[in-house]
């Protein structure tokens, strides 16, 4: 755990990330927003009962999806695990559809039957949404299989936690993907903690970007609450895969600032250490600071984009919460084919 | 527009819980993601956020007061300069939400308490040979071959993955000959991997493509269960019907010969439990044909049980152009009135031998082959226990949860009228199977034992 915390803190910034234009920085304000809106709604829709079960929160995390999805193309697949409503919202996916699936009703985008930690969307490319830990790996390294077998130029982007790198099934999946050139991104997030386990008490090597080692994939590590770093990051290890060279390993440096679902008690941080990642990292006032500094934009068109961004959720939670429950006769259907 | 803040649930089941401490007082000004209160229950402390911004204007429930019931109004924000007389007098005693749209009633469906009745599956009825088509007799080890060479051909999409399925020709040269047409890039050896290739394959088949795994045994596929049955099974159910997984996995399943516990597992009974699969375990060559055509074209995940003593055995099959046998649909292998037999797989080596036996003594057994346990076709065994009166199932699997188990107490549901006696099952007998050959036999079933169970349903 040390050892990532100081590199964060050190802010190695080796380059520099390239600088954003004024669009750039725009876009990525309202998508970072969007998913911080959305899920700070689930999360209250959880304490009113509305959403059961299990339910992840992707606060803190969302210069990562964001600052990739801008670096990807058409074309480009998604996987991730079961924190995956920021996954899918970058993706384009209807935020009522999601929201309407967190509280279990007809329109949501499984109708209903998959919940929180199953969504999926061929026509956007998005592959899951899985509830078991590193289950995603194999299934992206499938994607990745199927782009090569057919020949085209899609690179599949296989998201995962610190948790998900400690499992089997991912080691067997860099092999294959290295031993027949792959074109997946390994994207691990790590927000240093797998539930409540920190990474330092999980894993015998923490610098996860050299976890392809062995299998002579390269990586590195970004900070991940930086959405410039992230998309350079990306674009870089987009190219790698475009150009046949097989897969590629990034470690997003990140932080969930809830529990690890709406339950968890969180005795294994402090509130401190949470309090100063929202204070000093927070992905999307770093986008603020820098839209207001360089003038991009003032505080009123913020605030004006903050109005959008709140009306959407505030639709997709009236939608969740009124539309109707699937009805009975659907118990049977999507079994088979 | 001033709004309510509500006690939240920490989980689906939480009723109540204590509102431990107020983080904020009257007054202060809140932001999204600030933290307002925490509250307890017996398992855990959670955090309450703000998630509008404005200005705490009441505080409802005092820090410490115990059995606060969910969803009740703690406090309430309003917007910076707005007065608390905004807020409507009754919100502060009824369960409202915010934004507004809470203040609907929450409209959930009333679901019926019994579910509705499971749909019937219609499988279309097996294709008769006419009578006069020409046979050629081939082993089941060619067939299998044949049947994947042929959709290879026909379709593009199908590619074969698994331990030693190129090169080597496979492990048990099914695949042989099949690199030297289709190439390494549809045929494809992988390392000892089999969680890994399993994953890898199902993927493929969510982007469309139509893989055949095979597993060297399903002993080996216990490695990969989790993604046969978490990832291939349930993913169509939980995305709505969007993404499908036409995959075949296939390979040897159950014992073959001394070859001790680890090796000699009959996996039927496991993966028949599953909706979402397709289990499919034939006997002749033209089944394993035909079942193995249609699988490879059928759009849901396939289970494909073979047997590795079955592999050597020479069947006559049609020589037709593209023969398909459907999956779901059992064949009365013999016809007969006194008893029926119903086994698939290996086990109908054992039922066969006994209706010869019997017959000798004047008892005609009726044998189905299931070939296909689940979807399972139970309208044929109905149908033939109906006429005969009794019925003994035949597998090499274990009796417990068994796949004879699951026959007996749908033939009991269905046709406890038309019984004569309880149904008998012979089955593997209840141990890891032993590796020693005095041993091993002792623990399969045999011919002796289905004539037995045969003569005691009919009280011979």
């Amino acid at each position: 755990m040390a050892a990532s915390a100081s590199s964060r803190s050190k802010a190695p910034k080796v380059a520099g990330p390239a600088e954003f234009t004024r669009e750039q920085e725009l876009h990525a304000y309202r998508e970072m927003l969007l998913i911080r809106r959305f899920e700070e709604k689930a999360g209250q829709m959880y304490g009113m009962g509305l959403i059961g079960g299990f339910c992840h929160l992707y606060i803190g995390q969302e210069a990562v999806v964001v600052g990739m999805q801008m670096a990807a193309q058409e074309g480009d697949q998604i996987i991730t695990g079961y924190r995956d409503h920021g996954h899918m919202l970058v993706c384009g996916m209807d935020p009522k559809g999601v929201m309407a699936e967190l509280t279990g009703r007809r329109g949501g985008l499984s109708k209903g039957k998959g919940g929180s930690m199953h969504m999926f969307s061929k026509e956007k490319h998005f592959y899951g949404g899985h509830g078991i830990v590193g289950a995603q790996v194999s299934l992206g390294t499938g994607l990745a299989f199927a782009n090569h077998y057919r020949g085209n130029k899609n690179v599949s982007m296989v998201y995962f936690g610190d948790g998900a790198a400690n499992q089997g099934q991912v080691y067997e999946s860099f092999n294959m993907a290295e031993l027949w050139k792959l074109p997946a991104i390994y994207i691990i997030e790590n927000n240093r903690y797998a539930m409540g386990t920190s990474v330092s008490r999980a894993s015998a090597q923490s610098d996860f970007s050299k976890r392809g080692l062995s299998f002579n994939i390269p990586g590195e590590q970004v900070d991940g609450m930086d959405v410039r770093a992230v998309k350079a990051a990306g674009a870089k290890a987009l190219a790698w895969c475009r150009e046949g060279k097989g897969p590629y390993i990034l470690e997003m440096q990140t932080y969930r600032y809830r529990g690890h679902s709406m339950s968890d008690p969180a005795k294994y941080r402090s509130k401190e250490e949470v309090q100063k990642m929202r204070e000093e990292h927070d992905p999307i006032e770093q986008v603020r600071g820098r839209l207001l500094r360089e003038k991009f934009a003032t505080e009123d068109e913020l605030k004006a984009t903050d109005a959008k961004v709140r009306a959407i959720v505030a639709e997709a939670a009236e939608f969740a919460t009124n539309d109707p429950e699937p009805d009975p006769s659907e118990l049977w259907t999507d079994i088979l084919l | 527009m001033a709004v309510n803040i509500l006690m939240p649930a920490l989980s689906p089941t939480m009723e109540q819980g204590k509102l431990a401490k107020w983080l904020k007082k009257v007054g202060d000004k809140v932001k999204s993601g600030d933290v307002l209160a925490e509250i307890e229950t017996d398992k855990a402390t959670m955090e309450v956020e703000a998630v509008d911004e404005g200005v705490l204007a009441a505080i409802l429930v005092a820090d410490g007061t115990e059995n606060v019931a969910v969803n009740t109004p703690i406090a309430v924000i309003t917007a910076e300069g707005e007065s608390i007389d905004t807020v409507p007098a009754a919100a502060a005693t009824k369960p409202a939400a915010h934004d507004g749209f809470g203040d609907k009633p929450v409209t959930v469906a009333k679901s019926t308490s019994d579910a509705p009745a499971a749909p019937i599956m219609t499988v279309p009825a097996a294709p008769e040979v006419p009578a006069g088509t020409p046979m050629v007799a081939m082993t089941v080890r060619e067939a299998l071959r044949d049947a994947m060479a042929e959709e290879m051909r026909a379709d593009e999409d199908v590619f074969i993955m698994g331990e030693e399925v190129a090169e080597y020709q496979g492990a048990y040269k099914i695949t042989q000959g099949l690199l030297q047409e289709f190439g390494a890039r549809r045929v494809i050896d992988t390392p000892i991997t089999e969680h890994g290739f399993a994953g890898i394959g199902v993927g493929a088949a969510m982007s469309g493509l139509k893989p055949i795994v095979e597993f060297m045994t399903f002993n080996f596929a216990m490695q990969a269960i989790d993604q046969i049955i978490n990832s291939a099974a349930k993913t169509l159910y939980m995305s709505g019907g969007q993404m499908g997984c036409p995959i075949v996995f296939r390979g040897p399943n159950g014992a073959a010969a001394r070859v001790g516990a680890q090796h000699s597992q009959d996996y039927a009974a496991w993966y028949s439990q599953i909706p979402g699969l397709k289990v499919v375990a034939p006997y002749t060559a033209a089944d394993f044909k035909g079942l193995m055509k249609a699988a490879i074209r059928d759009p849901n995940p396939i289970i494909f049980l073979e047997n590795e003593i079955l592999y050597g055995r020479t069947f006559d099959v049609p020589k037709v152009d593209d023969f398909v046998v459907p999956i779901g649909k059992a064949r009365i292998h013999r016809v007969g009135s006194d008893v029926t037999l119903v086994s698939w797989s290996i086990g109908m080596t054992y039922a066969i031998k006994a209706a010869e036996e019997l017959a000798k003594e004047g008892i005609e057994a009726e044998i189905i082959d299931l070939r296909t346990i689940r979807p399972m076709d139970v309208d044929t065994i109905i149908a033939s226990v109906q006429k005969t009166g009794r019925c003994v199932t035949v597998e090499e699997g274990w009796p417990q949860s068994g796949v004879g188990a699951e026959i007996a107490a749908r033939v009991m549901e269905r046709a406890f009228d038309w019984l004569d006696a309880p149904v008998a099952r012979v089955t593997g007998k209840d141990v890891p199977m032993p590796y020693a050959a005095n041993l091993e036999k002792l623990a399969l079933p045999n011919v002796g034992e289905v004539i037995q169970a045969a003569k005691a349903v009919l009280y011979r």
